[in-house]
């Protein structure tokens, strides 16, 4: 009887063990970089964006905010109501909080006091993504920084890693703070994950520009333009061979994908 | 050799009462968590690890009380050991948990934590901290369980379990540097962006886990009849002292890099603990204690006159345990996050449902602890007779 069991046993553990192992196995064998299929039909190298603020400050209308208010909509991002918890995918910060270190305190007093719009720089080599345990953010790609809301566990190493303070979290449950009009055709989040900028890869999957792009040119201002990095033909790398543009803490190696044009287009 | 656990003095039953009555009331506390989101405690979008990661940071480090033990007396037969490598074992298993569970209820979405497991992410630090962790945890459980069951028996280890206990000497190194690790490889965060912070990691470890192993023998060789022996404790004080002033001197670097080199990013998270940052000064007193702690552990422990009085030794066990505690278990994680990565200072301050979820937490620890030593304590006094 003593030996039966004691054989059944070191059967089964094998067993459990050949289980076990066939899981770690497809952790090494996997191949990480499975191309979405969409993005291959759209043919793009890496999307990115430039904004050019002195655009934004001397064509929009004082206190523009046309483009958070368009991509927070359609977002169904909530309006959280405090600092401590708010959720935000583009928003605004001064010079000084946007580039930190890089203030000299001698420069031109608008650069200092105007509002510059901040939001995910889908960071080529993102921190966010290779930190996340789940592989819930991930890089697409085309070069999106995606998160999947329903693997996220929600331990916010992310938001740890990221050097923008671009990820939000959801404190609280967010349905019940979203203040403008429900947008069905975009997915609501629950309390506990992060989320952030997703450059509009809803809208770029049906041809379409992200909306803070077109909210920006409904504005008559086109301030930010979008396309695709690796195309040396594509309007915004001919904009930024043209023009003088910097990155948010390019010295961390993370190479964004969002570029600012400090001396405006026509002021060259 | 469970059964032990059952039965015993009523002051182990008025024990087990204490803790399971905290556990209670952080069930409690951690319902409304779960309900409500993390919203009731005090972290922000700023400050996005508080309290719960700090402690888990912390406990990692009590987790070495094992290796401390276990590697001088396999690897270097200092026989002395030999009457407390299992509670050093048990001391190990119990932080372990109490790190795992911190990592639990810091989670946004609690119910996934298996996603870990079933999307595993070689690319990440915290998924092989899980992975080292929760090894390191069932190596001591099975070592420890094991060495106990062949002192019951009045027979020598299985032989299986030697090749388990060598694995078990750099698992111990590895714990503390993944920890090390998920903090030091974070390029939006200047204060944990240094190469020595693996081995800051050691050195706490290896006095904050001798310090509350040495705090446990004491009440062990006072309430039972068995007697963890002075000359172990005297030789944890040895290592402590040691790895205290280790300690000291690598968090010394951290200032003269800092403060030496002018570089902003580096010095203002310490300027933040140390003298407050544009008048924003939570942590200011907190972290002052830690120096006066720090400063009155290395005084008693550098004396052999205090250092070889139990009482002193106690003092000193509790002064280095609770400035490991400040440094590693609060100011280390919350003055990473201040100011942000957008120069701006948010505070932090730990809300009453954070603090009972912590306490609640460290309540299951020794729940463990208490009982794993009582069926220690019982075999030992058992076959000492």
């Amino acid at each position: 009887m003593e030996a039966n069991r004691r054989k059944f046993l070191r059967i089964g553990g094998t067993c459990a063990l050949g289980l076990g192992t066939s899981k770690v196995w497809g952790v090494f064998a996997e191949d990480f970089e499975k191309p979405a299929e969409n993005s291959k039909a759209l043919g793009v190298g890496r999307w990115g964006m430039a904004i050019d603020m002195k655009k934004c400050w001397e064509k929009g209308k004082s206190g523009c905010r046309e483009c958070i208010l368009a991509c927070h909509t359609s977002h169904n991002v909530p309006d959280i109501g405090n600092r401590k918890e708010e959720i935000k995918w583009i928003w605004t910060e001064k010079y000084e909080n946007a580039f930190p270190g890089r203030l000299s305190g001698l420069e031109p007093p608008d650069l200092r006091e105007k509002p510059f719009l901040v939001l995910c720089n889908h960071c080529e080599n993102a921190p966010c993504a290779r930190v996340c345990p789940t592989r819930a953010t991930f890089k697409r790609p085309d070069g999106i920084t995606m998160i999947d809301y329903h693997r996220c566990i929600g331990c916010r190493y992310c938001m740890a890693a990221c050097p923008y303070g671009a990820r939000s979290f959801n404190f609280k449950e967010p349905r019940e703070h979203i203040k403008s009009e429900l947008n069905h055709a975009f997915p609501t989040r629950e309390s506990g994950v992060v989320e952030n900028c997703n450059f509009c890869e809803e809208r770029l999957s049906a041809g379409k520009a992200p909306l803070c792009v077109e909210a920006c040119k409904e504005q008559n201002c086109e301030a930010i333009i979008f396309g695709d990095l690796e195309d040396p033909e594509s309007e915004i790398r001919k904009l930024l061979a043209a023009h003088f543009s910097i990155t948010r803490k390019p010295e961390l190696g993370t190479k964004p994908g969002v570029y600012y044009i400090i001396q405006g287009r026509g002021h060259a | 050799m469970l059964e032990r656990a059952l039965s015993g003095s009523s002051r182990y039953y008025k024990l087990l009462g204490v803790l399971l009555t905290l556990m209670a009331v952080g069930l409690a506390a951690y319902l409304i968590q779960n309900e409500r989101g993390l919203t009731v405690t005090g972290m922000s979008r700023d400050v996005s690890w508080g309290i719960y990661i700090a402690q888990f940071t912390f406990l990692v480090g009590v987790a070495a009380s094992a290796v401390v033990v276990v590697l001088p007396f396999y690897v270097h037969d200092v026989a002395a050991f030999g009457r407390i490598t299992i509670l050093a074992e048990f001391l190990a298993v119990s932080a372990v948990a109490m790190s795992l569970l911190f990592v639990m209820v810091d989670l946004g979405k609690p119910s996934r934590i298996l996603n870990i497991i079933f999307y595993p992410s070689p690319g990440s630090i915290l998924f092989w901290d899980v992975v080292a962790l929760s090894g390191y945890m069932l190596l001591n459980l099975f070592i420890g369980w094991n060495a106990l069951e062949a002192e019951r028996k009045g027979t020598c280890l299985p032989r299986w379990v030697k090749p388990l206990i060598y694995v078990s000497i750099p698992w111990a190194i590895s714990i503390h540097t993944v920890t090390a690790f998920i903090y030091a490889g974070l390029p939006a965060r200047q204060y944990w962006l240094s190469s020595i912070m693996a081995v800051r990691f050691l050195a706490s470890a290896f006095c904050s886990g001798p310090a509350l192993l040495i705090a446990l023998c004491c009440l062990i060789r006072k309430y039972s009849r068995f007697d963890p022996g002075k000359d172990a404790i005297g030789k944890l004080a040895t290592i402590m002292t040691y790895a205290m002033l280790f300690n000291l001197f690598l968090l010394g670097l951290e200032f003269f890099t800092a403060f030496y080199s002018g570089v902003p990013s580096h010095s203002e998270s310490l300027k933040y603990l140390f003298i407050g940052l544009n008048g924003h000064q939570n942590l200011v007193r907190v972290s002052w204690l830690f120096v006066v702690l720090a400063a009155a552990a290395v005084v008693l422990l550098l004396n052999p006159g205090t250092r070889q009085s139990e009482k002193m030794l106690l003092g000193a066990a509790g002064c280095v345990f609770a400035s490991t505690w400040i440094e590693k278990g609060l100011s280390l994680v919350v003055a990473g996050f201040i100011p942000n990565p957008l120069g701006q200072i948010y505070e932090y301050s730990p809300t009453l449902p954070e603090l009972i979820i912590a306490m609640g937490v460290w309540a299951v620890g020794f729940f463990i602890l208490a009982i794993f030593y009582k069926i220690t304590i019982s075999v030992k006094s058992e076959a000492a007779r």
